[in-house]
């Protein structure tokens, strides 16, 4: 039987026609950008076509706006630390509860370097409040940094009245549009966003590979100094391969936009239908009406989310969960607890996301799988009983707990 | 994601004894609501004989939780209620063939869910006394809760004391900064309002944090942090000893470690001393094992401490020899 990935949040496979694109960059075109010689120049030019397709999915006004980086983190915390080191009479930083931990983690060390960092809080569904964020704008603010897309619930913030609220109060805006970039249209000329990180390997290029977008005329100051590439903004040889796989690969996103939006979308609808329906006690996460096309997160109560993982896996099919065991911390998602979804529920979060290259057969066949694995775990659980949580019985289950 | 051992996803995947058991007299409820596991334990045992006829559990938990109870029930069928006492989170962890260390809280639940279980069919309450904490050391599946609760039992002050009584720290090493961060976290508590300052041994070895290339825009609203200069190390200004005293003195300290030791089944000796340089003999499975600086590193420590001067400990191994 064909494996099932249904994990494209965490990553996402390798275009072919990305793959053909790089090749020739790892043997014929190994020259480094910066020669003189032929060896550099045919790179050179590589680069270039590759920032402008960067520029096109971005929707940005120029192609020196792109600086590619090594990631999306990386591009995170250029972000973050160029906007306090550009504006040293700036303490503060706006961001989310609900960040990835490029962002949040951070911004944790930040606090204790001295910084004032606010973080957002959501309300049930994943949403912020804007009055709360309009209130703690002032010149003290040094950034906001606010993740377009939530990596697990696809939830979208509105980013871009956010940035038209910072520019207002002369703040500048920073966004982790990495889980976005690809997936929903960005047109960045058109914002007032003066910073966006985007990884590679989220949208069928390589891993190891990002950009941040930072707008003509936006304070900055490189996290890493050395040679002149990009423009001295971040030095070190360019990783030539995979700078032009990211530029294939966006290409390829402008390509494949629609489909995202309507094939990738109605099956993520069909999944989450066809699972919710069959099965009590579960619900999807975050913001269902605004978020991303390929992502389902659902909760399923009184069940853990590693054993719904591993055997799912013994069936071929991959997700991910925001449950505490499978990330190797105690504490289940930060994102699903800022939500208050009840710790029964946050363990028991599955997070299906999809991509181009998922079928209508394969989504069929996990709708057919996933009744009978919650059963078999539900059997197994001293919340459960028979056909309903046991807290509606007697005798309920109410543990000693540590 | 984790490794798990052949045996647990066995366990895992076909759960030995789960589900109600219908005429228990025993059942232990434990759990630890935020790491998310919470567990069932029912026990049928003969009244007459004591003996555990049956033994079935329920699970909210990660494959290993799941594979855990599994074992659990599997070890003490047949046992005698005294018998299962005896039976250790590391017993159920054996018999699983190990657990990842993030994991090993999942056998400690099991044992409580045990305890629980046995004191419910004694009509005894029974209460949990232990309290988890963020994995701090992933050699050796150290959490935080435990690091602080040494830290503040032994006023502990540097890493290599840390390591020394909890092993934490001794083996990538990649820990560092979060017992460096506990340590402070604890100092911070301890100098506050009316309390007295740690020891400047420790203040000198406890590894201060560096303050950041821009330290001008940074550390505008860091609280001051003050270093002590490493000449503080020595509290003391060292005495004048002759040798015997001092030798007696290092024995006394060797004394002092090696309760520790030997519930690790090592143990130390004295073997020479030349100068500053004291020579040791680590023994049992204290020698050779990656533990060996870090031992050497603490004993060192208490020698400083307890002799008032600078001196180094040093496996016999290294002692020159003579011509
Ligand atoms: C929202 C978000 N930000 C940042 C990152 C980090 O990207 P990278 O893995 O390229 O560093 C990820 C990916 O895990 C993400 O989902």
């Amino acid at each position: 039987m064909e494996a099932i990935y249904l994990d494209n949040n965490a990553t996402t496979r390798c275009d072919p026609a990305v793959v053909e694109a790089m090749l020739p960059f790892f043997t014929e075109h190994f020259g480094n950008a910066s020669s003189i010689h032929a060896f550099g120049s045919e790179v050179g030019k590589a680069l270039k076509k590759a920032r402008g397709q960067v520029q096109a999915l971005l929707g940005a006004e120029h192609d020196s706006e792109i600086i590619f980086t090594s990631c999306g983190t990386e591009s995170d915390a250029t972000a973050i630390l160029s906007a306090l080191r550009a504006q040293p009479e700036r303490n503060t930083v706006i961001t989310t509860a609900v960040e990835h931990p490029a962002v949040l983690t951070l911004c944790e060390w930040l606090e204790k370097e001295g910084y004032i960092v606010h973080k957002l809080r959501v309300d049930k569904k994943g949403r912020l409040d804007l009055d709360e964020y309009r209130s703690l704008l002032n010149d003290r603010v040094a950034i906001v940094s606010a993740m377009w897309a939530n990596n697990e619930t696809g939830t979208l913030f509105p980013v871009l009245e956010m940035a038209e609220m910072a520019a207002a109060r002369g703040v500048m805006f920073h966004t982790d549009a990495v889980q976005a970039v690809g997936k929903i249209p960005v047109d960045l000329k058109n914002t007032r966003i003066d910073m966006l990180s985007l990884s590679g390997h989220k949208l069928h290029a390589p891993k190891g590979i990002g950009a941040l977008y930072l707008r003509r005329g936006c304070r900055f100051r490189p996290l890493l100094r050395g040679g002149h590439q990009e423009r001295g903004r971040r030095a070190g040889t360019e990783n030539s391969a995979s700078i032009i796989g990211l530029g294939k690969a966006c290409e390829l996103a402008i390509e494949h936009m629609d489909e995202e939006n309507t094939t990738v979308r109605s099956l993520r609808d069909t999944l989450e239908k066809g699972i919710v329906s069959q099965i009590g006690h579960c619900f999807p996460t975050g913001d269902i009406a605004r978020r991303l096309p390929n992502t389902s997160n659902i909760a399923f109560e009184y069940v853990e989310g590693e054993g719904i993982l591993l055997l799912l896996n013994k069936l071929g099919i991959a997700g991910s969960s925001g449950s505490a065991c499978t990330s190797g911390s105690l504490e289940p998602s930060h994102v699903m607890r800022a939500m208050g979804i009840p710790y029964t529920a946050a363990h028991g979060t599955i997070r299906f996301s999809l991509s181009r290259y998922n079928t209508e057969a394969e989504v069929k066949r996990v709708i057919e799988v996933v009744p009978g694995i919650i059963a078999q775990l539900r059997k197994l659980s001293p919340y459960w009983c028979d056909k309903g949580p046991a807290a509606s019985v007697d005798g309920a289950f109410a543990p000693t707990y540590a | 994601m984790w490794e798990y051992s052949d045996k647990v996803r066995e366990h895992f995947f076909n759960p030995r004894n789960s589900g109600p058991l219908k005429d228990a007299n025993g059942i232990g409820d434990v759990g630890s609501i935020q790491c998310g596991d919470a567990l069932r334990l029912m026990l049928k045992v003969d009244e007459q004989s004591e003996i555990i006829e049956d033994a079935h559990f329920q699970t909210f938990g990660c494959g290993s939780a799941i594979a855990s109870s599994s074992a659990l029930t599997e070890i003490i069928k047949g046992m005698t209620l005294t018998q299962a006492l005896e039976v250790s989170n590391q017993n159920i962890a054996d018999y699983l063939d190990g657990l990842p260390p993030e994991k090993m809280h999942c056998s400690v639940m099991g044992r409580e869910a045990l305890q629980a279980a046995i004191a419910n069919y004694r009509g005894e309450e029974w209460s949990d006394d232990h309290e988890e904490g963020a994995l701090i050391c992933k050699c050796f599946a150290v959490d935080a809760v435990k690091i602080a609760d040494v830290v503040n039992a032994n006023q502990l002050n540097t890493v290599e004391e840390v390591t020394f009584y909890t092993k934490a720290g001794g083996g990538c090493t990649a820990c560092h900064e979060g017992i460096e961060e506990i340590l402070a976290g604890i100092k911070a508590e301890r100098a506050g309002p009316g309390e007295v300052s740690p020891p400047p041994l420790a203040a000198a070895l406890t590894a201060a944090p560096l303050a950041p290339a821009n330290a001008s825009t940074v550390l505008v609203h860091a609280p001051t942090v003050a270093v002590s200069t490493p000449t503080a190390a020595v509290s003391a200004p060292p005495a004048r000893r002759t040798l015997v005293q001092k030798i007696r003195k290092i024995e006394e300290v060797l004394e002092s470690v090696r309760p520790m030791l030997q519930r690790d089944h090592g143990d130390v000796e004295l073997a020479d001393v030349q100068g500053k340089t004291i020579y040791v003999t680590l023994k049992g499975a204290c020698s050779g094992c990656m533990m060996e600086v870090a031992t050497l590193g603490g004993i060192q420590q208490k020698m400083i401490e307890a002799l008032g001067e600078l001196v180094k400990v040093l496996p016999v191994s290294h002692m020159p020899v003579e011509a």
